[in-house]
């Protein structure tokens, strides 16, 4: 069976806070895009981190979408096309997706298109819940991602 | 009393140099050296910031619960966070002896586990170092350095982390967060449908598992004093052994050896492991230093991990990794080796032999059973023991009437091996920076030594935006001299 064209990698530990922004798109992603799920158009995963294996998950795909807490991101989120690039995180356990699409390019070819999805985060402590801000940040990426990133251009 | 080189007589006086947060380790570990104006050393430390709000996590949850959440103290190694957990709590159900069937399937997780992330060790985090060299273009020194000049050797090692995730996947139900083990036993057993997924790889895995011993053979062979000597203090060793005295990763009891071999103690009960450890504290470190008791905190701290168990056991029960051991041990005939760096050649013969056990355990029908939990009359405190990738694995749980986690102890392999890393640094700076002017390929030696032990320290908190790097050089003022910052965003 051939592997659905979209991908979306939900990366992040569901325990830490609003580290589990990654996780919790995805969980929702699921139930609200059901139907593409089941119809082998989107295929969703996580993980706490990525790492060198995951660039073998990019196998066969036509769009990748990488959803992960960001520091860095303007609230609610940005949404940001990216390009191979080797980085430090070569040499971590938790790569960025950047070096992930390096890894594949090395191993396997051209990366498909990849995106992105940098929904900001406050609060990153052991047990504690999403934070109220990203918990709005998340329905806004929600909403978008949804509406524009996948609706709109499977439709 | 202090080790040598621990503290400086008059640090005031000494510029110091960090290295924070070491890289190619897991979680936020840092070293500060002390030099002189005549770059003597006087003082190296590892300093790791260690969770200890783990424990406070567990404390008040249902005990059912604990395999699941466990997992999510580390992104790193969860399956043996599952499985200690759950060995643990089989003692607070009263399931003494798991059923066949999920013994099994544990030991398949927990192999699959010791292949996936001794491969990451070896092939992504320290082929760099020992492919390339450890000063070499640091530019370079990483899996993409490694996949331009090596490409078959670090594609090999993709697929192997691929095919212990797979294993992992197959027995653990998920990718991630997995609830495959469970106090009692397991919730799932391998179909013949995924047994074969599993099987169609594995001659493919065997080879790969055996290229790698070769290779770490002979990269030793071409390069023996710096593989001998680099960093290598001698100490007591600790692991887990089987039953029967041979090398058991997932289940046995205690046995320590002192650094010329000799056996400290031996055939203790998991249960009872509090009876033979302390732990020591200093100001400088969150981390403990613990030690075996009876021998106090001077001579009683001792390594765990890879190279720690191929040397206190008795033998390998398969033959292949069997072989490799005797190589590696003809390295250093009679005599235990305590090179930081054989701990790579070790890692790669648990890693063949976590191969062969994966492929005899396929082949086993148990994995098919379905007795798959098994209980007896409860208890309120249980210990399970297991040998994490990178060492011995503790965790210690009390749970009450109303199955509420009341006590929770881990014992994680990074802190057994503190002042083993310690030690080994401060030898590193005898043996390389004593005199000389620190470039970044020098200060890459210390943490050459530190990711030889391979520690783990997970937050599994890698948010984007939260990972400075960077190496200072503060004179004795306290003004900066130097900061080299290693660039992590991405560079086109």
């Amino acid at each position: 069976m051939s592997p659905a064209p979209w991908l979306v990698f939900g990366v992040g530990n569901p325990s830490r806070g609003d580290d589990a922004l990654g996780p919790a798109f995805v969980e929702r992603a699921q139930l609200l895009l059901a139907p593409d799920v089941r119809e082998g158009r989107l295929e969703l995963l996580t993980d706490f981190q990525l790492q060198i294996e995951h660039a073998l998950d990019l196998k066969g795909r036509q769009h990748v979408v990488f959803v992960d807490a960001s520091l860095r991101a303007r609230a609610p989120f940005e949404y940001t096309r990216l390009a191979p690039a080797r980085d430090a995180t070569h040499t971590t356990h938790a790569m960025s997706p950047e070096a992930v699409l390096d890894t594949y390019r090395e191993i396997v070819g051209p990366p498909p298109d990849s995106w992105l999805l940098a929904i900001r985060g406050e609060r990153f402590e052991l047990g504690e819940e999403l934070s109220p801000a990203a918990r709005a940040n998340l329905e806004a990426a929600l909403a978008f991602f949804v509406g524009d990133g996948f609706s709109a251009a499977t439709s | 009393m202090s080790f040598p080189l621990e503290k400086a007589e008059d640090p005031s006086k000494l510029r110091r140099i960090a290295i924070d947060p070491v890289s190619r380790v897991e979680g936020h570990g840092k070293v500060t050296i002390l030099l002189d104006e005549h770059h003597k050393v006087h003082q190296v430390r590892l300093h790791i910031v260690e969770f200890r709000g783990f424990e406070r996590f567990i404390q008040g949850r249902p005990y059912w619960e604990v395999p699941v959440m466990v997992q999510r103290l580390c992104g790193i190694c969860p399956v043996s966070h599952q499985l200690a957990a759950s060995k643990a709590l089989d003692f607070v159900v009263g399931a003494r002896t798991p059923t066949r069937t999920a013994e099994k399937v544990r030991r398949l997780m927990h192999y699959g586990q010791i292949l996936q992330s001794h491969a990451l060790h070896f092939y992504h985090l320290s082929s760099p170092d020992l492919l390339l060299g450890f000063d070499s273009d640091v530019a370079k020194r990483n899996l993409v350095g490694v996949l331009a000049a090596y490409p078959e050797i670090a594609r090999q090692g993709v697929m192997l982390r691929k095919f212990g995730q797979e294993v992992i996947r197959v027995t653990a139900g998920k990718r991630v967060h997995g609830t495959g083990s469970i106090p009692g036993g397991v919730n799932k057993s391998v179909s013949l449908a995924e047994r074969d997924e599993l099987l169609a790889p594995m001659k493919d895995v065997l080879e790969w598992a055996r290229t790698g011993v070769r290779l770490i053979a002979e990269l030793h062979g071409k390069n023996r004093e710096t593989y001998d000597h680099f960093g290598t203090v001698r100490s007591n060793l600790m692991s887990l052994v089987g039953h029967d005295g041979k090398l058991d990763l997932y289940d046995g009891v205690l046995r320590a050896r002192d650094a010329d071999g000799a056996i400290l103690f031996d055939g203790v009960d998991p249960q009872d492991y509090l009876a033979r450890f302390e732990e020591n504290v200093h100001s400088w470190s969150y981390m403990k230093f613990p030690f075996i008791g009876a021998l106090g905190p001077d001579l009683g701290w001792y390594k765990v991990g890879p190279l720690a168990r191929i040397q206190n056991c008795d033998s390998i029960g398969t033959p292949l990794a069997e072989a490799a051991r005797q190589e590696l041990l003809a390295t250093s005939p009679g005599k235990i080796i305590h090179a930081p760096l054989a701990s790579h050649w070790a890692r790669l013969i648990e890693l063949l032999h976590a191969a062969e056990v994966i492929r005899a355990l396929l082949d086993d029908p148990d994995l098919q059973g379905t007795n798959l939990v098994t209980s007896g009359p409860r208890a309120t405190v249980g210990v399970g023991i297991i040998e994490a990738p990178r060492g011995t694995l503790i965790h210690h749980y009390e749970v009450d009437a109303q199955d509420l986690v009341t006590m929770c102890n881990l014992i994680v392999s990074t802190t057994h091996n503190n002042q083993a890393m310690n030690e080994a640094i401060r030898e590193v700076a005898r043996q390389y920076l004593d005199g000389h002017e620190p470039t970044e390929g020098l200060l890459n030696h210390i943490e050459v030594a530190i990711r030889a032990f391979d520690p783990c320290l997970s937050c599994a908190t890698h948010a984007l935006g939260k990972m400075p790097l960077a190496v200072e050089i503060v004179d004795a003022k306290g003004e900066l001299v130097r900061r080299l910052v290693r660039q992590l965003e991405p560079v086109a």
